[in-house]
């Protein structure tokens, strides 16, 4: 997924009309006083640093200003900070609005109805987690048919708004599932939607684009994650990684097989650390990727644990033989190795004769793991 | 008798000319699957593996009488594709391809439900009756005829599943792979009343994993509507939460999604829950035994 800044969603609604305060990015505490001096952005002045995690608030990332000189200082307080394991680099000024209430807006996807799912709640500003089930109207949307009338109206009622707030309720809603909806969102969230004056103003904003989707918007190929170099490596060659804690490298081709690896692993006592799932593939070149990328994690030991589809298990065998040679003499670890399909009796044979232990059951397989990295299963 | 597939389904290939439309047509043919017809826009006229590939469904279905698409059509591609089936009559698609943004898929399961038409997948390997056909991706060696429904939201731990199943001497009546993503075609629910129903079928086996509510819905369904005895597996079980564990929807999030919790709902809708997947072929002849079945 890709989690945009509170400034990229503010971008995103601004050009879309949903309505901000009056505000802008900056990336230097000179330029924070120019945009107060300059009155872009009117004081007095929120400064809020651009990170991902949550807790700002409380976590003194936003801070308040009421000269140019304040808010340069404040700038200058927050940017290059670290935050929750963030670096800060960008710093959002806004006007301070004098806020009379605050609501809660989201819309996400609903997995079990398979439709999308509208969130509002009259108690904003707090985490929506934290908010009571019955103070939280929850409105499934039919993606064919978007927002009806009947439940903007239904909304405004539950936020207690009426006259020109429900009318800018209203048109809030529908711009935000226009929102949702050309941004491939997995999450639009607006926590505090505030109430200034008989206005409806978005004081955060909270986008998240699925990863999927990342096709249809260019615009977000600069955004990363915090990743590891292996992790980025992993990325680019379509392999999900994933770290936990333990020190047994697991190599596996689909999600539900991976899962399944780790957990007779650590019924023996093992303790998985690096894994890579390369995906639905038996591609030999890719589980020769796989391999090389873990020898580079240095793991105790590996377990391999591969079912072919179409590949023939000899070819698959015969490519990780190859590629055990391409790794050091002393950087060189326990290989178990498990390919199962089409001559899988060939593989067993190839994968022995180069030292590889190789046996055709999980059970066995994955006490062997443990066996190699030390643990006694 | 079988599930959503028999000797009578005639199989279209969409993205027949790709690399994988091309291995598993061959992989189909051998199944004993009658691959009638495949598509690629702007390859109409050749052939793969001596199936004539057209240029629309439209014409495949005139020319072919083709009842039902295997869709290997790449992701940004992959909604249209259904589209264009569904308006030209196919009722059953199974959707191999990967990575389709759901808003695509919200698309394409209300469509398909306006329209009286069923999707499998996507992300899934597929379904496959052995003796019968396949339509789909599952390795054709881990199969034999047999009486055990296997119903799944995951690719290759299915194939070790069913193989295993197969390594004890029994077989299976068709076997359904439902696919990993947020939002899925066909879920349990919808699933396990067509194995209720098959007479074919002695015993269903549910292979789930952690993240959603799949399997606790289908926990509920199958203690008020199912007869038959279900082996269930859940992968997933040392997940830490918070991790995303290769499928998008495989994580653990805010509390739900444990594997405790949906092995509670189904252990307490009667169901046998495997441990571990080398637990499940046991267990099912264990089943067949208790129901007089072998």
């Amino acid at each position: 997924m890709v989690k945009l800044a509170e400034w990229r969603g503010k971008e995103i609604f601004r050009k879309n009309g949903i309505p901000l305060p009056r505000g802008r990015v900056i990336r230097s505490p000179e330029e924070a006083r120019a945009a107060a001096e300059s009155g872009d952005v009117p004081l007095p002045c929120v400064v809020k640093a651009q990170v991902l995690a949550g807790g700002r608030g409380k976590g003194g990332a936003v801070r308040f200003a009421n000269s140019p000189a304040e808010a340069e200082a404040a700038a200058r307080a927050i940017l290059g900070t670290e935050f929750k394991g963030e670096t800060v680099r960008e710093v959002l000024l806004e006007e301070k609005l004098p806020i009379a209430k605050e609501f809660y807006v989201s819309l996400t996807l609903d997995r079990s109805a398979r439709l999308p799912l509208l969130m509002v709640s009259a108690q904003g500003g707090v985490e929506i987690e934290n908010v009571a089930e019955e103070a939280i109207l929850r409105l499934p949307i039919h993606p064919f048919i978007g927002l009806a009338a009947y439940e903007r109206r239904k909304a405004a009622r539950q936020l207690g708004v009426a006259g020109p707030t429900a009318k800018a309720l209203e048109s809030l809603l529908d711009r935000l599932w226009w929102v949702f909806q050309k941004e491939d969102a997995e999450l639009v969230e607006i926590n505090p939607l505030a109430l200034v004056g008989d206005g409806l103003v978005a004081l955060d904003a909270k986008v998240i684009v699925e990863d999927d989707a990342t096709f249809r918007h260019p615009e977000y190929a600069d955004i990363r994650d915090d990743r590891t170099p292996l992790e980025e490596v992993a990325r680019e060659e379509g392999i999900a990684f994933v770290q936990l804690d333990g020190n047994i490298g697991v190599i596996a081709n689909g999600a539900g097989l991976t899962m399944a690896t780790l957990d007779v692993l650590q019924k023996f006592g093992g303790r998985p650390g690096v894994f890579l799932d390369l995906g639905g593939t038996d591609d030999p070149s890719k589980v020769t990727q796989a391999f090389l990328l873990m020898a580079r994690a240095k793991p105790a030991s590996v377990f391999l644990n591969i079912f072919g589809g179409v590949t023939r298990c000899d070819t698959v065998a015969r490519g990780l033989v190859d590629a055990m040679k391409q790794v050091p003499e002393g950087e060189r670890f326990p290989l178990v190795a498990r390919i199962r399909g089409n001559n899988e009796t060939e593989g067993i044979a190839i994968l022995r004769s180069a030292g590889v232990i190789s046996l055709r059951e999980l059970e066995e397989s994955a006490r062997a793991a443990v066996a190699s990295a030390g643990g006694r299963p | 008798m079988s599930v959503l597939v028999d000797g009578d389904t005639r199989v279209l290939v969409q993205g027949i000319t790709g690399h994988q439309g091309t291995v598993h047509t061959v992989q189909m043919k051998a199944f004993g699957s009658k691959v009638v017809a495949g598509t690629t826009p702007g390859k109409g006229g050749q052939t793969v593996d001596g199936v004539p590939v057209f240029d629309s469904v439209e014409e495949a279905v005139a020319t072919t009488g083709a009842n039902a698409s295997c869709i290997f059509v790449p992701a940004p591609f992959a909604r249209d594709a259904f589209l264009e089936a569904v308006d030209a009559g196919i009722r059953l698609a199974v959707v191999v391809t990967e990575h389709i943004p759901f808003h695509d898929m919200l698309t394409m399961y209300h469509y398909a439900r306006l329209r009286g038409a069923r999707i499998i997948g996507p992300n899934c390997p597929g379904i496959a009756a052995p003796g019968k056909a396949k339509v789909g991706i599952i390795p054709n060696v881990v199969f034999r005829p047999g009486r055990v429904g296997v119903v799944s939201r995951s690719g290759t731990l299915t194939y070790e599943i069913v193989s295993g199943i197969k390594d004890v001497g029994l077989g299976q009546s068709t076997c359904i792979g439902l696919g990993g993503d947020p939002v899925v075609g066909t879920s349990f629910v919808d699933a396990l009343p067509w194995f209720e129903e098959d007479p074919d079928t002695d015993v269903i086996v549910m292979v789930g994993e952690i993240g959603g509510t799949a399997e606790e819905e289908a926990a509920e369904y199958l203690h008020h509507h199912l007869d038959k005895p279900v082996v269930a597996y859940i992968a997933g079980r040392s997940a830490p939460p918070g991790k995303r564990m290769g499928h998008a929807g495989a994580i653990i999030a805010r509390g739900r999604g444990t594997a405790e919790s949906k092995v509670r709902a189904l252990e307490g809708a009667g169901v046998r829950v495997a441990q571990f997947p080398y637990e499940i072929p046991g267990l099912v002849a264990q089943l067949l035994q208790e129901h007089g079945r072998r």
